[in-house]
């Protein structure tokens, strides 16, 4: 019996200390080098794994940032100044300041503004109804109010208004991913610099029809009158394929340009009431 | 025992409303919008520009290249602008615009309704005729005629299907042209023959048509080579893939065409136009449009100008009923719900159909119950549930391994769901993307 025992604890150690020495050698030569300081990066990245920075996920981003020579061309959307600033430290690299950026929604066609010309009972997605219909009214590059932008954002930045027909971005929540940019199939939706309190001065129309055309669809289009692009003293604005647009890192928020707007289609947001037609203002601000 | 196509197909309600109605011709209306791109392929080229007058008959855009055609006006009078304007989709199309004085015609064409059975062309001749008079598959796809009849390199047509099938519900063009237009069908299927330079020709004609396989069967004893086929009802029999199926039992390869198989396929309508075209000088710019609908007053068969708005028609079978919910251009199963009433008839309009609030209404979807009647039903023999999944989870890879490529596009699939799935708005989809990912890959 005893020796039954120690014949077994005999073997079995030989086995496993020949095994540790085997395994000890291929470990040795097939090693794989990685720089602990990807760990310790990615420790230090979000982990919101949203593919906003350009890579596949917060790990392949802290890869790259590791095999970087400078951070420029470099940025994680959801950290910020603040987690670069800490990436640079740990890789003992300058972190480049840039602008917080904040999605927005370029159409404004609401169902007051727009009038419906047609009904689609389709399958509803936007990706689908643009690829088959224009949309519901006579704007063909207007909001289609499925909601593929509020599908696509995983940090619930994106609001459904059913009684607006078009969402809104929550600026507090949104984390400019650009993750609402490539579903959105009309090219609507654009990554603005972030102003302080949130404000804003932007075009909300992507109508590049002629100006007749646009005015018949949308109450609030742009029909690319250019009265904004004289009156703007930055050069942010300019006239594209009957379309205004602002540069909001050259825009100064001065908001010359909102009142010469003849169709109302230029939005100023979260500022303090101006101090003419301060009725008007106090309306639209309970509406939003 | 009947031919028909082995595997799937649905039987939807004929509701052939139109049958017995004559083809009438509707007179030009006072101005025509027309598209340059109507066919599949590159849009052409307008060659006329504001203030231009122009005859019928006379090109008004030129063919870009091989896969596009010529287009023709319709009508006379003086070009108005070309311009842009919105199609069955909402998305504007370039196209002219002409406002309509008199009814000039261009000298070459003869206008004579003498049948006139005889020709002396070469196959070559016949084919570059076809090209000139802007002649495109009359069924629905407006593929252009003189492509199919340039087989690629190595490949021999053995035979000519002419398709006088008709499966979609309602429509009713093709059968009165059966009827009315026999000979014409004839001679325009022998000048097919010849420009093929095959011996032998099939008309394939479902049994619901009965006064119409008898009409072409007897006349066709005078025509070598031609026969005729009753088929059982089935839709969708008038796909290219199925018709060749059904008549010769042949199954055209995943992803290949017809003329794998040693076929081609015609339209009857594309055989008439043809017959016009090469016998009377005369281009395609006006076709057979069936105009239907339970509550139409007068549902009929008028020969009408391409550019024609479909409000002209409208008004034409007695105005638009009070409770319409949908205006479809084409017929119940493939046909696509316009936005406007302004959009123009194109080549390949077959048909307007003027559907009733209740029956065009989309019924509420729920969750697929895997009953699989889907997959029976395919006339591929695809799973379009499957597909419709991978559409909506935008798996792409997977849906082209799953052969959505191949998907006719018939609709029997969403016909037959139980749960009101909307299967072919995400086949569709996902096909569009899936083509876009293929052709990315070749460059």
């Amino acid at each position: 019996m005893s020796i039954t025992v120690i014949y077994t604890v005999a073997t079995l150690s030989v086995i496993g200390t020949s095994a540790a020495v085997i395994l000890y050698f291929v470990a040795r030569k097939f090693n794989v080098y990685e720089d602990p300081r990807i760990d310790e990066v990615e420790q230090n990245l979000p982990a919101a794994n949203c593919g906003g920075c350009g890579y596949a996920g917060c790990r392949a981003f802290a890869e790259a940032c590791v095999k970087a020579n400078d951070l420029s061309d470099l940025d994680c959307p959801v950290g910020g100044n603040e987690t670069m600033n800490k990436v640079a430290e740990i890789l003992g690299l300058e972190a480049v300041k840039k602008d917080a950026r904040v999605a927005f929604i370029r159409c404004n066609g609401t169902c007051d503004h727009r009038p419906k010309t047609n009904i689609y009972d389709g399958a509803t997605t936007c990706a689908i109804a643009s690829s088959v219909y224009s949309g519901e009214t006579d704007c063909q590059w207007g909001c289609l109010g499925y909601g593929d932008c509020y599908d696509a954002c995983d940090f619930d930045a994106i609001e459904l208004r059913a009684d607006l027909g078009v969402p809104r971005i929550i600026d507090d929540m949104c984390v400019a991913c650009g993750a609402c940019v490539e579903a959105c199939p009309k090219d609507l939706i654009e990554l603005r610099k972030k102003f302080p309190k949130d404000r804003k001065v932007v075009v909300a129309c992507r109508n590049q029809d002629k100006g007749g055309v646009a005015r018949k669809a949308c109450a609030v289009a742009c029909i690319g009158c250019s009265k904004c692009e004289k009156e703007c003293k930055f050069d942010a604005i300019t006239i594209e394929n009957n379309l205004a647009f602002i540069d909001s890192d050259k825009c100064k928020l001065c908001r010359k340009c909102a009142p010469v707007c003849p169709t109302n289609a230029i939005i100023e947001e979260n500022f303090p009431p101006r101090k003419i037609k301060v009725e008007e203002k106090e309306e639209c601000n309970t509406a939003k | 025992m009947l031919k028909t196509f082995k595997k799937g197909g649905v039987h939807p309600p004929e509701n052939k409303l139109s049958s017995g109605k004559p083809i009438e011709v509707l007179p030009p209306p006072a101005s025509v919008f027309i598209p340059v791109a109507q066919h599949i392929g590159a849009p052409a080229t307008p060659v006329v520009s504001r203030g231009d007058t122009v005859k019928v008959g006379q090109i008004i855009a030129k063919s870009s290249s091989f896969v596009s055609t010529n287009i023709h006006s319709s009508v006379s009078g003086k070009v108005k602008k070309v311009d842009f304007q919105a199609d069955s989709s909402g998305y504007p199309k370039q196209g002219v615009f002409i406002d309509v004085a008199g009814d000039e015609w261009i000298d070459e064409i003869d206008r004579s309704d003498e049948l006139k059975k005889e020709f002396e062309l070469s196959g070559e001749e016949i084919v570059r005729k076809i090209q000139d008079a802007g002649i495109v598959g009359l069924g629905g796809a407006t593929f252009p005629t003189h492509v199919k009849l340039v087989p690629p390199k190595g490949m021999k047509a053995d035979v000519l299907l002419i398709n006088g099938v008709e499966c979609e519900p309602y429509l009713t063009s093709d059968h009165r042209l059966m009827l009315e237009k026999t000979e014409e069908i004839l001679v325009g299927t022998q000048l097919l023959m010849k420009a093929l330079n095959v011996e032998k020709a099939v008309i394939g004609i479902e049994n619901n048509k009965p006064d119409a396989i008898q009409l072409l069967t007897e006349k066709s004893k005078t025509y070598q080579g031609i026969s005729v086929v009753a088929l059982k009802v089935k839709y969708p029999q008038g796909g290219e893939k199925q018709l060749i199926n059904a008549v010769t039992g042949r199954e055209v390869p995943s992803g290949g065409l017809p003329i794998a198989v040693g076929a081609v396929v015609s339209n009857v309508g594309t055989a008439f136009a043809v017959y016009e075209g090469i016998q009377k000088n005369k281009p395609l710019f006006e076709r057979v449009v069936t105009i239907t609908g339970k509550a139409v007053s007068s549902p009929s068969n008028l020969l009408v100008r391409v550019g024609t708005p479909t409000s002209v028609l409208i008004e034409a079978a007695g105005g638009l009923p009070e409770n319409s919910g949908k205006v479809i251009s084409g017929g119940p199963m493939m046909g696509r719900a316009i936005a406007s009433l302004d959009v123009p008839v194109t080549k390949g309009t077959s048909g307007i159909l003027l559907m009733e609030k209740e029956q065009s209404k989309r019924k509420e979807y729920i969750a697929c119950i895997r009953c699989s009647r889907c997959v029976s039903v395919c006339p591929i023999g695809l799973e379009p549930y499957l597909l419709m999944t991978l559409s909506e989870k935008q798996i792409f890879d997977q849906s082209e391994d799953a052969k959505i490529m191949d998907c006719i596009e018939c609709g029997s699939c969403s016909y037959t769901c139980p749960s009101n799935r909307p299967l072919l708005d995400y086949i569709r989809f996902g096909k569009g993307k899936v083509g876009q990912i293929i052709r990315s890959r070749k460059k």
